[in-house]
């Protein structure tokens, strides 16, 4: 798909916590088609620290409305701008970047979608596609408290949810690799973003129990389209970029341990 | 009025215009093709080129800081004649000038590259880039000794019969000197600046960001070094001078071409603004238009004082 270049407008911004915003924006023009996985390189405008864009992944995208939806944490400066922009403010942004995740070779059983913190945002989408495709995405969120955990309903509505947290406010206490439901049942194919930690656990998970995994990797990148080659992963074919050839990986092709 | 003229000449090289894109920050153009015709530049620079493939640093390479960036890359790359057969069929048919920057550890090894790339007919000129500072060996070794710079150039140009530009290093106590010596070594023009030599450190982790502790900061942090720079060395040198060093919006470039630059290049915009390259271009002519300026001549090194 071509990737463009568009002044989006932000038709709502909502704080779903203190650390993080949704924001949801329209476009004058068509949408291209954005596939889970992809990501949006979104300029911060009024900020005099930040210089680059920040990579923020496709949470939501409907293209019969030409909307979008941005699950943004508030990290830097950078983020914390783009947490402040009100309906009507212009949202520019490069999309679609990177490539996609594959659907399950596998049509019997179920998929398992594993999201930790920000990185939740492209298992909503993947989940829709997934069900689409006539899969029932069992999703798994992990977040250290209840009020961490995002767009709980909007997963509710896609399929069956399991949560985790570390404070034992919500699903089960501790991190989602400790969730009871991993050893009650097989997936046929898992999905995973979230935290480093989190996802090596995930990857560990997944060779134990010989399931296919793929994983979407959060790499520092500058431009997002494969020009600055900043945000290269290790892998078994050399370095290469995590913004053309990831963000998502199948964890056979990464060098992490176990 | 009549039609502008934004032809300008660097040592024998023709270009349509002055805009340029700067090695390492444009790939080798394909990933700029969706967002406008490439062609419509005066050239572009390929990615830093070596003799033999490059994994390059470890992650992370990148560590941005107030209005720039730091990268540690080091010049990844799959060598020459992965170069020459892979990739330059691909680039056969551009109507902008394409420039290969080559690199090298030892002067053998800039030598054999540059003898590889003479073979290329659609290749007029090379940038010999002795100035990277995220390589272990050479790179900047080169650039930052009038000795070193003088043997390198000198050997690179028995062997290139085309247009020769050599890309001066920042990190040096007198640019214009080590420009005096590419002059003198049989450069056909000189680029500058490369990446100033800085740091960045997580105060939080106590570590340093990048893999390699130290990096290469551009963007418009180092725009008034560079452009200081490029007016020294356009005094210096009768040869032509490329500027560039946080070049962002065509007055940006209008400054480079006043200090004295007979083209600039486009780096790390391109890579916050895809289209920087082109709107540069664009802003250029129009601000002939508004001065009514028919030749971008004109404007070279016309700064008053």
């Amino acid at each position: 798909m071509k990737k463009k270049i568009i002044d989006l407008a932000v038709t709502a911004n909502i704080s779903l916590n203190d650390n993080y915003v949704l924001i949801k924006a329209t476009s004058p023009t068509a949408l291209p088609k954005c596939e889970p996985g992809q990501f949006a390189q979104l300029r911060v405008d009024g900020s005099s620290t930040t210089f680059l864009r920040r990579p923020i992944s496709i949470n939501w995208i409907d293209t019969s409305r030409n909307e979008v939806w941005f699950l943004i944490q508030k990290v830097g400066d950078g983020t914390n701008q783009l947490s402040t922009y009100k309906i009507g403010d212009k949202l520019n942004v490069v999309l679609p970047l990177g490539n996609t995740f594959s659907l399950p070779l596998c049509s019997t059983k179920r998929p398992l979608l594993v999201g930790g913190g920000v990185g939740v945002a492209p298992m909503l989408c993947l989940g829709k596609k997934l069900k689409e495709h006539g899969f029932d995405p069992i999703f798994l969120l992990g977040a250290r408290s209840k009020r961490d955990l995002l767009q709980l309903e909007d997963f509710e509505a896609l399929g069956t949810v399991y949560t985790t947290t570390e404070d034992d406010s919500h699903g089960e206490k501790g991190y989602v690799t400790n969730h009871s439901l991993l050893n009650q049942l097989e997936f046929c194919q898992i999905y995973s973003c979230g935290p480093k930690p989190m996802m090596e656990a995930v990857a560990s998970y997944a060779r134990r129990t010989k399931t296919a995994c793929e994983v979407s990797l959060e790499n520092t990148m500058a431009c997002g389209f494969g020009a600055c080659l900043c945000c290269v992963e290790k892998t078994t074919k050399g370095h290469i970029c995590a913004c053309t050839d990831g963000p998502v990986f199948n964890i056979n092709d990464l060098l992490w341990e176990n | 009025m009549g039609k502008l003229d934004l032809s300008v000449n660097i040592g024998g090289l023709e270009l349509k215009n002055p805009v340029m894109t700067a090695s390492g920050t444009f790939g080798y153009g394909e990933e700029f093709a969706d967002f406008y015709d490439i062609n419509d530049l005066g050239g572009i620079l390929v990615k830093g080129t070596t003799l033999n493939h490059r994994e390059g640093n470890p992650y992370p390479r990148m560590a941005e800081t107030p209005s720039g960036m730091l990268n540690a890359v080091g010049l990844q790359n799959k060598g020459v004649d992965y170069f020459v057969k892979h990739i330059n069929p691909g680039l056969l048919g551009l109507r902008t000038a394409v420039l290969v920057n080559v690199n090298g550890s030892t002067i053998e090894e800039y030598v054999k590259t540059a003898q590889i790339v003479n073979e290329l007919d659609n290749i007029p000129a090379i940038e010999l880039n002795i100035s990277c500072p995220n390589v272990k060996e050479g790179g900047m070794a080169f650039g930052v000794s009038p000795k070193q710079a003088e043997a390198v150039v000198k050997a690179v140009r028995e062997v290139y019969k085309k247009t020769l530009i050599v890309k001066l290093s920042p990190n040096v106590t007198d640019i214009a000197e080590i420009a005096r010596v590419a002059e003198a070594s049989g450069a056909d023009g000189v680029s500058l600046i490369n990446t100033l030599l800085g740091m960045a450190i997580d105060a939080e982790k106590q570590r340093p960001i990048l893999s390699t502790i130290t990096g290469g900061l551009s963007g418009p942090a180092v725009k008034p070094i560079a452009l200081r720079m490029v007016w020294q060395v356009a005094q210096a040198v009768k040869i032509p001078v490329i500027g560039m060093g946080g070049i962002m919006t065509a007055t940006d470039a209008i400054e480079f071409l006043l200090a004295g630059a007979t083209a600039i290049q486009v780096g790390t915009a391109n890579f916050v603004e895809p289209t920087a390259a082109i709107d540069i271009l664009h802003g250029i002519e129009e601000y002939m238009s508004r001065h009514g300026i028919e030749s971008v001549q004109d404007i070279i090194g016309a700064l008053k004082y």
